[in-house]
């Protein structure tokens, strides 16, 4: 027992500096914000609550057991392992528990009662994020793990929402009015962005090996793109309205194609444009990265200019190019929420919604998967050029 | 047989390479020498057609090069350069390959080659073949990089200063095995270098080159003792062109009749390393041996001496 003390005393001094800060906001938050906001209507201002006022004894004790236990572990534990399992559990706490509360906080058959995640439970739920993050980094995942970390955690998620585990949330009574055109919007956000992606992936890679081969072009055509980049997202879609709206009203054909002034149109053309620089910049960067002696060697061999292009250049050029692509997704996603604004669709709908009627759920209803989608679309794509830079050094 | 026939390469005002003619014999190498920038390397890559002459014509054993598609003529012709150029995606084994994947060989021909020139270059098959470029030594690379190019069985290898960044023990291994390679394979070999050592220890002939123009092309004897240009005596050296010229000679060319009971040295033995031998030891003569072991005949400093004296 004594060499036990012994050890734990120098361990003590020797607190995480990260772990110290999340387990202190994580404290302050528990113990003085409210874990849930209860509404009468979905607009009114709530009526805040703590964890013990909305969970039967034994439930808030065994949260609360959980939090300290997770806060012990994120100050002394340096194994990541176990800094991650207890993260992970503390998450599944605070999300039984907030839903739990909502079980309990709203009259059987109500419907206008609302149970809102409280700033506790979001402080407690980023404190724990972070916990998770910080010691998935720790552990160094290969990719191939990262990408199943990821998988696994949204396939619970989906889980947990597809069984009602949250359904007496106020989120998902607004998802529950709204589900029909969650699933079109949420298909229209994806759909925009992967499009206009597509489309600059096929404009932007022959640009960006021209520039490579006539470098007399380089300068003036990533420039132009650059100017592009620096127009404001709202600024653009306006200045698409006029030539989108004057070619709907002179060729039919376009018009019957959907295209017109305002609507996906005018989104899906600005994505595009802004997605043209960063692909275009980093396939020059990449195919310059490319050793020049292996080029020779290669066209000395008789290797035929597509041969080289296709085997060699590309090849090695690809994870650079890919990390393009990956700024550019997860740009579109973010960006594409703009485009509600113009009537093109897409989760921002719900966003903005939720801010003219001050029904801060909805704008969650759209935020939620926005944040969940950039965040996978950039997991999986990094994993990808991680990949493909190790097998090529 | 390449013949190279008022070879000429002009970028705007400035001639590179001017009206070079020269006949390189077969199975022979051929180093090419100048200081920077006098146009060896575009000499030599006018062969290939990496660089298309402004004028004349290059034929090899009769047919001019230009005669069909420039890829399919550099798939018959092997070429190294400096650095290399190994692609540094594929293993070593597949950078072998390349050209006669290129050429459609089947997949056991194509084994077998790779698996031979693996044995030749001292690359053992298990450890190298499915590395890649990067977890092999400069030296290594620098062999897979000839061992590429010599891999469809090119009659002509073409050699753009292909050990110049190798440390002098690494580089002086690389030029015996290049001679043994010449030997076996019986490869034309072109080859571009600034050190002037490599040229006379590799070249069968030596072209001298200034300016985009080829002041002498012979045997590396007659440039020492017969120089067409100030210029050819500055590039071969004159403080030590002596000693220069008793390294062609090797003391089985010289050895006279007779026998004598100083040191053995080696027939293949250089007179420069056989007058070297003599002034360590302090001795007047040397008895020449064969490799098996038989006495070839004798030398003394005197006769070796007179060796070390244009003709
Ligand atoms: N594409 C080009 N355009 C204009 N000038 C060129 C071009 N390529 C080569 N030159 C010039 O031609 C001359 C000869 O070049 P080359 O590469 O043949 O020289 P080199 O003898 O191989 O020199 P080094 O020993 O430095 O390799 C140089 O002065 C070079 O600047
Ligand atoms: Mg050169």
């Amino acid at each position: 027992m004594s060499t036990r003390t012994a050890l734990t005393v120098p361990r003590l001094r020797r607190l995480d500096p990260l772990g110290a800060l999340l387990a202190a906001a994580g404290a302050v938050a528990a113990v003085f914000l409210p874990f849930v906001v209860l509404k009468s209507n979905r607009i009114v201002p709530g009526d805040p609550r703590a964890l013990l006022e909305v969970l039967p004894a034994w439930g808030a004790l065994g949260c609360q057991v959980i939090l300290i236990c997770a806060a012990l572990a994120a100050l002394r534990v340096s194994n990541p392992r176990v800094r991650l399992g207890a993260a992970l559990l503390g998450v599944v706490a605070v999300a039984l528990a907030v839903a739990a509360a909502g079980d309990a906080l709203t009259p059987a058959g109500n419907k206008v009662v609302r149970v809102s995640p409280g700033a506790g439970f979001w402080v407690l739920l980023v404190c724990l994020g972070l916990m998770a993050t910080d010691a998935t980094t720790r552990m160094r995942p290969g990719p191939g793990l990262r990408v199943l970390l990821l998988a696994v955690s949204i396939a619970v998620a989906g889980l947990a929402l597809a069984h009602g585990t949250f359904d007496h949330l106020s989120v998902m009574r607004e998802y529950a009015v709204n589900a029909d055109r969650f699933a079109r919007e949420a298909r229209q956000h994806v759909w925009l962005a992967l499009g206009s992606l597509a489309a600059a992936v096929l404009v932007a890679l022959p640009t960006g090996i021209l520039c490579h081969r006539v470098p007399r072009l380089r300068s003036g055509v990533l420039g132009t793109l650059n100017v592009i980049q620096t127009i404001p997202a709202i600024a653009l879609f306006g200045i698409l309205m006029a030539p989108l709206g004057a070619l709907a009203a002179a060729v039919p054909l376009a018009a019957a194609l959907g295209i017109r002034g305002i609507g996906a149109a005018p989104a899906a053309v600005a994505l595009f444009l802004y997605s043209l620089l960063p692909i275009a910049a980093n396939t020059v960067a990449g195919l310059k990265r490319v050793p020049r002696a292996a080029v020779e060697a290669a066209r000395g061999m008789g290797m035929t200019s597509w041969q080289i292009l296709t085997g060699i250049e590309l090849i090695l050029a690809l994870p650079v190019i890919l990390t393009g692509i990956r700024i550019v997704l997860v740009q579109n996603i973010g960006m594409v929420t703009v485009a509600a604004l113009i009537g093109g669709g897409g989760l921002g709908t719900f966003v903005f919604q939720g801010i003219g009627q001050t029904a801060i759920d909805l704008v969650l209803l759209g935020a939620i998967p926005i944040v969940t989608l950039a965040f996978s679309a950039a997991v999986v794509l990094d994993a990808l050029a991680e990949v493909l830079d190790r097998a090529r050094q | 047989m390449i013949s190279v026939e008022n070879l000429s390469k002009q970028y705007g005002a400035t001639t590179v390479v001017d009206g070079v003619s020269m006949v390189i014999e077969r199975n022979s190498i051929t180093v090419i020498v100048g200081t920077s920038g006098s146009g060896k390397s575009t000499l030599l890559r006018m062969i290939n057609r990496l660089i298309e002459p402004t004028r004349g014509r290059v034929l090899i054993d009769g047919n001019d090069t230009t005669g069909e598609p420039a890829h399919l003529l550099r798939r018959r012709i092997g070429y190294v350069i400096q650095g290399h150029g190994l692609f540094p995606h594929r293993t070593v084994a597949e950078n072998i390959a390349t050209v006669p994947r290129l050429l459609g060989w089947d997949e056991a021909r194509i084994r077998a080659r790779v698996e031979e020139l693996l044995a030749v270059f001292q690359l053992d098959q298990g450890a190298y073949a499915g590395a890649f470029p990067h977890q092999l030594s400069g030296g290594q690379q620098q062999r897979v990089g000839v061992a590429r190019a010599l891999a469809a069985e090119p009659a002509v290898l073409l050699m753009d200063e292909p050990f110049g960044a190798l440390d002098p023990i690494i580089r002086a291994k690389a030029q015996d095995d290049l001679l043994d390679i010449q030997r076996r394979f019986g490869t034309t070999i072109v080859l571009v270098t600034h050190d002037m050592d490599e040229a006379f220890r590799l070249g069968d002939h030596v072209a001298v080159m200034s300016h985009g123009r080829l002041l002498q092309y012979d045997r590396p004897a007659v440039l020492l003792t017969h120089p067409a240009d100030p210029f050819v005596s500055r590039m071969t050296g004159v403080s030590d062109r002596a000693m220069r010229l008793l390294s062609l000679t090797t003391a089985g060319e010289a050895a006279l009749p007779g026998v004598s009971d100083g040191p053995a040295v080696a027939a293949s033995a250089s007179l420069r390393e056989v007058l070297s031998e003599l002034l360590w030891r302090g001795a007047e003569s040397a008895a020449v041996m064969d490799a098996d072991g038989t006495r070839r005949g004798y030398l003394t400093i005197a006769a070796i001496l007179e060796r070390g004296r244009p003709g």
